[in-house]
């Protein structure tokens, strides 16, 4: 059996090593985190409002109904996007969004594109089971 | 331990919400499942980005006023006190089911406004952490301190902290300091996420540890250097294993490294599971005849799986393919279902046994129920792999063909998931509808009995 002080000990080391990574990760945010033009913020919000993650990914995390859009405004261009958007698809539902909505969502597909690279084929795999982009 | 006899159980109202959330969300996700086989359907009324929420968030609900009844059934059992106060669990009670009513409500309307998981409107999340924080008084006012208690009250206990902290951190979102870069905003996102359903997992096994305990009459285990050893290690990798989600994100490296080694430590439960094994067989020939231990049983290879599948995951460079595909879907499946929604099943079998025991020829449905959900879960388990492997292929060898080609090439994955989700949802009405009934049929008969008293007493008095 373990001694009641020694579980003590071990619950607290656990705790302050998790408050600590905690507070580690708050401050030191792994991008830079300048203001964000009211344009994304909107498109952001957008985003959440039409829950266009329960379909669609951002790197890889969302539903799996249609594709990954981390990149799509890089790779297919804002126009190929719009149309999307104007007229839905036979899976996707028209949102009717007017073209203010349709700039605001663009804004946030190009900030969320600037980030990084999502496709998994841009990794390279090392033997020990590690990642590299 | 005091079992607790029907009349004093206040915490059967979350058990019975609980299985209506279950069988309700279940029927959501046939109707996403018939959305990927035959796109468009119910386009324009109950879209997609619709039924999804609805499913994940009435099953998610499910797993939590469930777990939650029923820690706090068995932290009364376990004190041999009644729960320190009703009122408040009355209070907790309302606040969740009305929050969680508005919510699927709002889905249904098409109102969002959260994020992946937590979709409502980050306003509806209040009176979650409002009903959490009175669940969490009760229960310390009920258990008292965690000194010289055996494991599962350990357990309990962290369950219900880190839920909180989770909670409350899943919600940093609302700060523009986290929110105003997407890769920061995930990286907080999947660290409360991957915490938080630790945490749940936290309350459920500990239910599970007490149930075994009550039913081998020993308290071995739960006091046992293993059993604390296991429970360290699972609040290890509940604090510091997170990253495995987001692997593919363009965040910290070290935030990667230190949850595929702490992962890792996960390797040492596989090696006990499969050390232990040939005694896990006998125990459980030797209870199988009990209803609710079958589900102990169901979970216990699910557990297996789960745990080899999630092992595999947490490779980063396995990840590469298994992230953003099916396969991820598979082992969330394994562990809701199989792990979550078993083990649960197997306590809240031991604690509405006074209704269930009052169902006649109940083993007519169990048993059938039983086998077809489990068969069915096996096979969906399968196609949702497969059609995993399929799409990890595409994405990391063959981004240029078209996405619609490669989901069109799943189709046949996507019907076998399909029609085992059917076959899955019907095998847990087949179990769950007789139990609901003859709860609202006795619950019908007590008030009318309370009925008839309430007015004799009356018709004495008046004519005393």
């Amino acid at each position: 059996m373990f001694r009641e002080s020694h579980k003590a000990l071990i619950a607290l080391l656990l705790v302050t090593g998790y408050a600590g990574y905690s507070i580690h990760i708050y401050t030191d945010l792994p991008q830079a985190n300048v203001e964000q033009h009211i344009q994304v913020e909107k498109g952001k919000k957008l985003w959440q409002s039409y829950n266009c993650i329960a379909c669609h990914q951002v790197y890889g995390l969302g539903g799996y109904l249609g594709p990954d859009l981390t990149n799509t405004y890089s790779l297919k261009g804002p126009a190929y996007i719009k149309a999307f958007l104007e007229s839905g698809t036979n899976v996707m539902p028209d949102f009717n969004m007017n073209n203010e909505e349709m700039e605001a969502l663009l804004a946030y597909m190009e900030d969320m594109d600037r980030t990084g690279i999502a496709s998994p084929s841009s990794f390279k795999l090392h033997l020990n089971g590690t990642i590299e982009q | 331990m005091v079992p607790l006899n029907n009349k004093s159980n206040p915490t059967a109202a979350f058990l019975i919400v609980g299985i209506i959330l279950l069988l309700t969300g279940m029927c959501w996700g046939i109707i996403g499942a018939f959305q990927y086989v035959i796109p468009g359907l119910f386009k324009s009324q109950l879209s997609f980005e619709r039924i999804r929420p609805l499913h994940v968030s009435s099953v998610v609900f499910w797993i939590i006023i469930t777990a939650v009844g029923c820690t706090l059934y068995y932290a009364q059992e376990h004190t041999g006190k009644k729960i320190y106060s009703v009122k408040l669990l009355k209070w907790q009670w309302a606040l969740f089911v009305l929050s969680v009513l508005f919510i699927l409500i709002t889905y249904i309307l098409g109102i969002f406004g959260g994020r992946e998981y937590w979709e409502f409107h980050p306003i509806l999340a209040l009176p979650i952490l409002i009903s959490w924080i009175l669940c969490l008084f009760n229960f310390f006012k009920t258990t008292g301190t965690i000194k010289k208690q055996p494991v599962y009250v350990w357990m309990w206990f962290t369950g219900f902290v880190f839920f909180l902290i989770t909670y409350i951190e899943s919600y940093a979102w609302l700060i523009p300091y986290f929110r105003n870069n997407v890769v920061n905003d995930l990286t907080i996102q999947w660290k409360s996420y991957g915490s938080m359903v630790g945490s749940w997992n936290m309350l459920i096994y500990g239910c599970g540890i007490y149930l075994m305990d009550k039913m081998s009459g020993t308290t071995t285990y739960s006091f046992s250097k293993i059993g604390f050893a296991i429970y360290f290690l699972g609040l290890f990798n509940l604090m510091f294993n997170w990253g495995h989600h987001i692997y593919t994100v363009p965040t910290h490296g070290y935030i990667k490294h230190v949850s595929y080694l702490v992962s890792m430590t996960e390797l040492l439960l596989i090696g006990r599971i499969i050390f232990l094994w040939r005694r896990s067989v006998k125990e459980n020939k030797k209870h199988f005849h009990q209803s609710g231990f079958r589900f102990y049983v169901a979970a216990d290879v699910w557990i297996f799986l789960t745990l080899l599948l999630a092992i595999a995951m947490s490779v980063p460079a396995i990840n590469v393919y298994t992230h953003g595909t099916h396969i991820t879907v598979a082992h969330t499946m394994g562990a809701t279902i199989g792990i979550n929604t078993f083990l649960l099943l197997a306590v809240v079998f031991d604690q509405l046994n006074p209704v269930i025991r009052k169902i006649k020829n109940y083993n007519r449905y169990l048993l059938p129920g039983f086998w077809i959900s489990n068969v069915s879960l096996i096979i969906f388990w399968v196609s949702l792999i497969v059609a995993g492997i399929l799409k990890a292929w595409w994405q990391v060898h063959h981004p240029e063909i078209p996405f619609s080609t490669m989901m069109q090439s799943l189709r046949p994955y996507f019907i076998l998931f399909m029609i085992t989700g059917v076959t899955l949802t019907a095998g847990m009405w087949m179990m769950l509808l007789p139990v609901l009934k003859q709860y609202f049929v006795q619950r019908i008969r007590v008030k009318k009995r309370m009925g008839i008293l309430y007015n004799r007493r009356r018709a004495s008095l008046h004519t005393s």
